[in-house]
C-alpha cells in the first residue's frame, strides 16, 4: 500500500514517518516513533490506555488515524516532565497512590493534564465524570481521585 | 524522637506506607511492558478463529494468504503434529487443542496462525486463511451436557473413563469430587427444625485486566536457546511447560515476565497463542510476537466462575446452624483448562462452610464440558473461593429471612468464636486465626446499622427501595502446603534469595511476580525490618526465570502467606551469619549479642556494637575461622498451612424502582489480613478488589446464546466500571496475626473481590427481600433489576 509522508510535534520535538492511509495513530507513536509510554487496552475507543494530547484535545490515538494528526501537536506521557522535574500530576499520582499495574497511568494522567485546564480547580463530581473516559482495573479510583484534586490544588497555588 | 525510633524509621520497613520504588517508571511511560518488547527482525503472528461454537473443519486453504506480500508463514494442527505440539496439556489434567485438530469446540477457538512482518499484514492475512466448516450441534446449557442425547464435545475423549481428574459417567462429564460426611449431614436436614434451600448462578465472567495477554519468543537458532518475553503471572511454570513441550532443556529456556498490566487469574495459565508463538520462532529462528486483542482475550483466555449452586442449610429455630449441604454443576468449557492446584477439581470450594461453626457438611461438584471457551481461571480469588464465600453468604441470608432474623444478628449467633482458633471446619480446613464478632460490631457501628434498618423502613412506607447487604467472609489463600498442593507435579512452595554486597546494600530475587501489587517496594519493607538495612537499598528482582529462584508466582494471594514467609526465612538465616560475624568482631560470645533494629550489640554494654552495614563489609574481608565468606541465602519455603484472611462489609444502596438503576449509597469494608507490611498498598489493593467485585457483581457477564454465540465480548458490551459509577469506599481494619506465618501476615488484595460480591448481591436481595423474594441472580445491572421490579408489580408510581 502506498505510503504518506507525515510530519507533527510530538511533546515538542517535530518528527516524520512514512504511513498507510489506514495505520492508527497509537501504531505510529508506538511502533515507529518507539514513544511506548501510551498503551492498547481495547482498540475500540472504550478504555483511554491510549490517551493522547492532540491540539489540545484529549483524544484516543487507538481510533485515529495517524494521517490526522500530520502538521498537528500531540503530547504523550514522555512529555509530561520537563527539565527531568516531574509534572505535578505525575508527582502527585506517586504520592497518593494512583497507579498499581501501570498500564492505565500513561493515559490518565494525560487525559488529568488536559481535564484541568478545562476546569483547574474540579469538584469529585466533576473529576468523576471528566475523567470517566479513561477506565482502571487496580485502583478502584479512589486515589487516582484524590490524586487529581492534589495536583489540581498544587497547579492552582503556583 | 530517640535515636532508636529514628533508625528504624529511617529503614521504612514492615508497617509504613512507603511510597512505591515501581512509580518513578510508569509516570513517566517507562514501564517496559510486553507489547513494548521489540526484537530485531521480529515477525507479528494473528490467530485464525472459529466463527462457530462446535463445527467438523473440512478444509484449510492457506494459499491466498501466503501470496500476500510480507506474509512469512501460516501455521495449522496439520504443521504442528510432526512436532507432536497440536495439543498440550492443561494445568487440569486435561489435555487442549493448541490449533483445531480436525473440528472447533468453542467459538473463537484457535483454528490457524498467521506470521507476517507486521500487525497489518498479518490481520490482512488473517481474514484470507478459507477455513470450510461443517456446524455441529451444541452443548451450551451445563444442565443438559449429560443428557442421553447430548452433543458430545470432545471427540478425542470417547471411550475414555477419565479425563483426568478421576472416573467419568458421561462423553460430557469431566469429573466428580465431593467432601464431607455425606450420611451424617443427611441425617441433620432430615431431623433439623428448619431448613432452607437456595439454587443460584454464579455467572461466567472474565478477568480482563487491561493489558491482553501476549508473548514475544524468540529462539537462537545457533545456540539453541529459548527466550520468552510473557505476560505471566507464574513465569517459572511457564518455563518448566515449554521444556515439557519443546524437550528444549530447561537450562535453555529463559522466560521473563516484565512489567504486567494487570493479572487478577487470567495470566496464570498458557494459551495456545504462546504456543503458536514459541513454535513459529523455532521453525522460523526469528522473534515472533503475539498480543491477542481485547475480543480474543475475553472470548478465549480464561473465564472464571460459571458454577450452578445449590445451597442448603439445616438449623433449628433460633437460627443455630446444623448443617450445610451445596450441589455444584461446574461447566468448565471445551477443554478442562482450569487454573488450580492439579489435585483440586473444585479448587479450594470446600471452604464454603465460611466463618460459621457448622457440625456437619457435604459438598458435591461436577464438572461438564460446553461448547464455550476454556478456562475456570480464579478471577481475584484464590481457587473457587468466590463461589464458595457466595453460596454460603446467599444461603445465611435465605435463612434469616425465613426464620425473620436480622441477618447481622444470625451470623453473630454463628461465628467461630475467638477461643475456638485454630478451628477444625467440617470440610477439612484448620483455619489459623479470627476474631469474626469483633469486626462485624465495629463494621456495625460505624454505619449505624440499627439506623439503616429503620431508614429502610421509612422508606418502604414511603414506596422507596432501599437494600443493606452484609457480607462476613473468611477466604483461604496462599496455596499451599506440597503435601496436597502441586501444579504438574511441582510442589507449590515459594522462594527468595537475598545477597548482601560489601557496602551494605542488597539485591533479592523472588519466585513470584507483581502484576501491579507493588513487590519491588513491599518485600524491600520485609528484608529492611529483618536485616536492618534501609528498604531504599534493597533492590527486589521478579520474572527473569534465568536469575530468580524457583516458584510458583503470584495468584491466590500466595505471595505473602508463601513468598514473604521464604523472604523473611532467607533473611533470618543471613542474620544468623551476620551474628556469628558480629561476636567475632566483637570478640564476644554470641549468646551475648542483642538484635537492635539495624545492629547487634552486647547485652549490658551496649556501646559494643556492629551495624549490619558493618558486618557485610566484614563479610568479605573478615569472617570467623571455618566460616564460608559472602553474605547471601537463599529459601524455599514450604507452608505448614493455608492462612485465613477475614472480613466484614456492608453495602447500602438505592433501587430506583422506574428504572432499575442502582445508587451504591455506602460500602464500608473492614479487612483483617493479619500483619500489616505496607498500609497505603493494602489499602489500594481493598479499593481495587472491591472495584472488581462490583464489577462482577452489577454487571460483568460472558452471555452465550442457543447457537454457542459469545455476546459480550468488548467493552461495548462487557461491564467495566468508569469513575461515575463506582462507590466511594471507606476502609476499615482490625489485625489479627497468622500464628504459623513467620511474620504473621496473611494475605489481602483477593478479599475485597470475594467479600464485596455476596455483599452486593445481598443488599440487592435484601432490598427484594422486602417484598417476599429470597433470591435472584447475579448480575445485577438495571435491566435484571427492572425485570424483578416488575415481576413484583413494584415499577408504578
Amino acid at each position: 500500500m502506498a505510503k504518506t509522508h507525515i510530519q507533527f510535534m510530538l511533546n515538542g520535538q517535530e518528527v516524520e514517518a512514512l504511513v498507510e492511509p489506514r495505520e492508527l495513530l497509537i501504531h505510529v507513536i508506538r511502533e515507529q516513533l518507539q514513544q511506548t509510554g501510551s498503551h492498547i487496552g481495547c482498540e475500540t475507543s472504550h478504555c483511554g490506555a491510549c490517551t493522547v494530547d492532540l491540539n489540545g484535545e484529549s483524544l484516543k490515538s487507538c481510533t485515529v488515524l495517524a494521517v490526522q494528526a500530520n502538521g498537528g501537536d500531540v503530547l504523550t506521557v514522555e512529555g509530561l516532565s520537563q527539565n527531568g522535574e516531574p509534572h505535578a500530576i505525575q508527582a502527585a499520582f506517586m504520592q497518593e497512590h494512583g497507579l498499581q499495574c501501570g498500564f492505565c497511568t500513561p493515559g490518565m494522567m494525560i487525559r488529568a493534564y488536559r481535564f484541568l485546564q478545562e476546569n483547574p480547580s474540579p469538584t469529585e463530581d466533576e473529576i468523576r465524570h471528566g475523567m470517566s473516559g479513561n477506565l482502571c482495573r487496580c485502583t478502584g479510583y479512589q486515589n487516582i481521585i484524590k490524586a487529581v484534586q492534589v495536583a489540581a490544588e498544587k497547579m492552582q497555588s503556583e | 524522637m530517640t535515636d532508636k525510633q529514628e533508625r528504624e524509621e529511617g529503614l521504612q520497613g514492615v508497617g509504613c506506607s512507603r511510597k512505591r520504588k515501581e512509580d518513578p517508571r510508569f509516570i513517566q511511560g517507562k514501564g517496559n511492558y510486553v507489547d513494548d518488547v521489540k526484537l530485531p527482525g521480529m515477525l507479528v503472528g494473528k490467530v485464525v478463529r472459529s466463527p462457530f461454537a462446535h463445527a467438523k473443519i473440512i478444509s484449510i486453504n492457506k494459499e491466498a494468504a501466503l501470496a500476500l506480500p510480507g506474509v512469512v508463514a501460516v501455521l495449522t494442527a496439520e504443521d504442528l503434529k510432526p512436532l507432536n505440539l497440536h495439543w498440550m496439556p492443561t494445568l487440569a489434567g486435561d489435555v487442549q487443542a493448541v490449533l483445531a485438530d480436525e473440528k472447533v469446540s468453542f467459538q473463537y477457538q484457535e483454528v490457524a496462525m498467521v506470521i507476517a512482518n507486521d500487525r497489518y499484514t498479518a490481520a490482512d492475512a488473517a481474514d484470507l486463511v478459507e477455513v470450510e466448516y461443517e456446524e455441529l450441534p451444541v452443548v451450551i446449557d451445563a444442565h443438559k451436557a449429560m443428557d442421553a442425547d447430548a452433543a458430545i464435545v470432545r471427540d478425542d475423549l470417547v471411550g475414555k473413563d477419565t479425563a483426568g481428574q478421576g472416573p467419568r459417567k458421561h462423553n460430557n462429564h469431566i469429573f466428580s469430587w465431593d467432601v464431607g460426611d455425606k450420611d451424617a449431614t443427611d441425617r441433620a436436614f432430615e431431623s433439623a427444625e428448619v431448613t432452607v434451600r437456595q439454587e443460584m448462578y454464579n455467572h461466567r465472567v472474565h478477568p480482563c485486566p487491561l493489558e491482553t495477554c501476549g508473548c514475544v519468543a524468540s529462539f537462537d537458532k545457533v545456540k539453541g536457546d529459548l527466550t520468552v518475553y510473557i505476560t505471566s503471572q507464574a513465569p517459572h511454570v511457564v518455563r518448566t511447560v515449554v521444556t515439557l513441550l519443546s524437550g528444549i532443556p530447561e537450562s535453555k529456556v529463559r522466560v521473563i515476565s516484565p512489567d504486567i498490566g494487570g493479572g487478577f487469574g487470567n495470566k496464570v495459565g498458557i494459551y495456545p497463542g504462546y504456543v503458536c508463538a514459541i513454535v513459529g520462532s523455532i521453525v522460523l529462528g526469528r522473534p515472533v510476537k503475539w498480543v491477542e486483542d481485547r475480543i480474543e482475550n475475553l472470548s478465549t483466555t480464561s473465564f472464571a466462575r460459571d458454577y450452578h449452586m445449590v445451597g442448603e442449610l439445616a438449623a433449628d429455630k433460633e437460627g443455630n446452624i446444623k448443617a450445610m449441604r451445596v450441589d455444584v454443576l461446574a461447566d468448565h468449557g471445551a477443554f478442562n483448562a482450569h487454573a488450580q492446584p492439579t489435585k483440586w477439581p473444585a479448587g479450594l470450594f470446600s471452604i464454603c462452610t465460611g466463618s460459621y461453626d457448622i457440625p456437619v457438611a457435604y459438598a458435591n461438584v461436577n464438572g461438564v464440558y460446553t461448547n464455550k471457551a476454556p478456562g475456570g481461571v480464579a478471577y481475584r480469588c484464590s481457587f473457587r473461593v468466590t463461589e464458595a464465600v457466595y453460596v454460603i453468604e446467599r444461603t445465611i441470608d435465605v435463612l434469616a429471612q425465613k426464620l425473620s432474623i436480622d441477618p447481622a444478628e444470625i451470623r453473630m449467633k454463628n461465628f467461630i468464636k475467638p477461643e475456638q482458633f485454630p478451628y477444625q471446619s467440617a470440610l477439612g480446613w484448620e483455619y489459623d486465626s479470627g476474631d469474626y464478632p469483633t469486626a462485624l460490631k465495629k463494621v456495625l457501628e460505624a454505619v449505624d446499622y440499627v439506623g439503616l434498618r429503620r431508614e429502610q423502613a421509612e422508606k418502604k412506607a414511603r414506596g422507596e427501595i432501599m437494600g443493606i447487604g452484609i457480607c462476613t467472609f473468611t477466604e483461604v489463600v496462599g496455596a499451599g502446603p506440597s503435601k496436597n498442593c502441586d501444579i504438574l507435579g511441582v510442589g507449590m512452595f515459594d522462594s527468595a534469595e537475598i545477597r548482601i554486597h560489601p557496602t551494605g546494600s542488597a539485591i533479592a530475587r523472588m519466585g513470584t511476580m507483581s502484576t501491579g501489587q507493588g513487590h519491588e517496594t513491599t518485600y524491600a519493607q520485609i528484608i529492611a525490618t529483618e536485616l536492618g538495612l534501609a528498604s531504599e537499598d534493597v533492590q527486589i528482582e521478579e520474572g527473569n526465570t534465568s536469575t530468580a529462584p524457583y516458584g510458583l508466582g503470584t495468584y491466590g494471594s500466595r505471595t505473602t502467606p508463601v513468598g514473604a514467609a521464604a523472604t523473611v526465612m532467607a533473611a533470618r538465616k543471613i542474620r544468623e551469619k551476620a551474628r556469628k560475624i558480629a561476636a567475632h568482631l566483637l570478640e564476644v560470645s554470641e549468646n551475648d549479642l542483642e538484635w537492635d533494629v539495624d545492629q547487634f550489640r552486647v547485652v549490658g554494654s551496649p556501646d559494643q556494637a556492629k551495624t549490619m552495614k558493618e558486618i557485610a563489609w566484614a563479610a568479605y574481608n573478615s569472617v570467623p575461622e571455618g566460616m564460608e565468606m559472602g553474605l547471601e541465602a537463599v529459601d524455599y519455603y514450604d507452608p505448614p498451612n493455608f492462612t485465613f484472611p477475614f472480613g466484614a462489609y456492608v453495602a447500602v444502596l438505592d433501587i430506583d424502582k422506574f428504572t432499575g438503576e442502582t445508587k451504591v449509597r455506602r460500602f464500608y469494608a473492614l479487612d483483617d489480613c493479619g500483619t500489616r507490611i505496607n498500609p497505603m498498598i493494602i489499602e489500594g489493593q481493598i479499593h481495587g478488589g472491591l472495584n472488581e467485585g462490583y464489577a462482577v457483581a452489577m454487571g460483568q457477564e460472558l452471555p452465550y446464546d442457543e447457537a454457542g454465540n459469545l455476546l459480550g465480548n468488548t467493552f461495548m458490551d462487557y461491564f467495566w466500571p468508569t469513575m461515575v459509577e463506582t462507590p466511594k469506599w471507606e476502609l476499615d481494619y482490625t489485625v489479627t496475626p497468622s500464628p504459623h506465618h513467620p511474620m504473621g501476615a496473611k494475605g489481602v488484595a483477593e478479599s475485597p473481590h470475594v467479600g464485596s460480591i455476596p455483599c452486593f448481591s445481598n443488599a440487592i436481595n435484601d432490598a427484594f427481600g422486602q417484598f417476599g423474594v429470597s433470591h435472584v441472580d447475579m448480575p445485577h445491572n438495571a435491566y435484571r433489576v427492572w425485570q424483578t421490579l416488575k415481576e413484583l408489580d413494584l415499577n408504578k408510581g
